[in-house]
């Protein structure tokens, strides 16, 4: 029951935190303001959902099941990458539309 | 229904939502770059939602295709910009 408890409170902040990000994605008005949204869905949900599925399958199974962390160490060695090319994509068209 | 059951179907319910104003952005942006981040927005989600899924339909089967998800993710917003820095993908 407290396995339920926690699985469930994690995977409700993960979809706050989700829905956040997308209305951050349509509000905000630039687009480097709007770089950042994304970022609330790639870290902290993430890690919300990936947790919740430590704790269900390691509570289903008997014995701990981590590999669920691959997904968020690819996503934390990914995304910073693209948020960096995409920055500098968007710098260099801002500097070649305003010299 | 559980509290798990409920639990899940309200943050399937927030991911589509999600997806679906993400999807509004894709469309409506004003540059390319907006679509890219978009599209990236909304496959993070995607991966999300599988990773909810497996833990609906209690199946270790899900994490594969999910890490595949990122891998793509990754190669196609990467492979974007790109292709919106320099013209070409592959210098």
């Amino acid at each position: 029951m407290i396995v339920q408890t926690v699985v469930a409170l994690l995977l409700l902040a993960s979809g706050v935190l989700v829905l956040t990000a997308a209305l951050g994605l349509w509000r905000l008005e630039d687009f480097f303001l709007r770089m950042h949204a994304p970022a609330l869905a790639n870290t902290l949900a993430s890690w919300a959902v990936a947790l919740a599925s430590i704790v269900y399958f390691t509570a289903g199974g008997g014995r701990p099941v981590v590999h669920q962390w691959v997904i968020v160490i690819l996503l934390a060695i990914t995304v910073p990458v693209t948020t960096g090319i995409v920055a500098r994509a968007a710098l260099f068209h801002l500097r070649k539309d305003r010299p | 229904m559980t509290l798990l059951d409920a639990a899940i179907a309200a943050t399937l319910f927030a991911y589509c939502l999600a997806m679906i104003i993400g999807l509004a952005r894709l469309v409506r942006g004003p540059r390319a770059l907006d679509r890219v981040l978009a599209f990236d927005f909304v496959f993070t989600v995607a991966l999300l939602a599988v990773l909810v899924l497996a833990i609906r339909y209690d199946s270790s089967m899900y994490f594969d295709a999910a890490l595949l998800m990122a891998v793509f993710g990754f190669l196609g917003s990467a492979a974007l910009g790109k292709f919106l820095l320099r013209g070409e993908v592959i210098e």
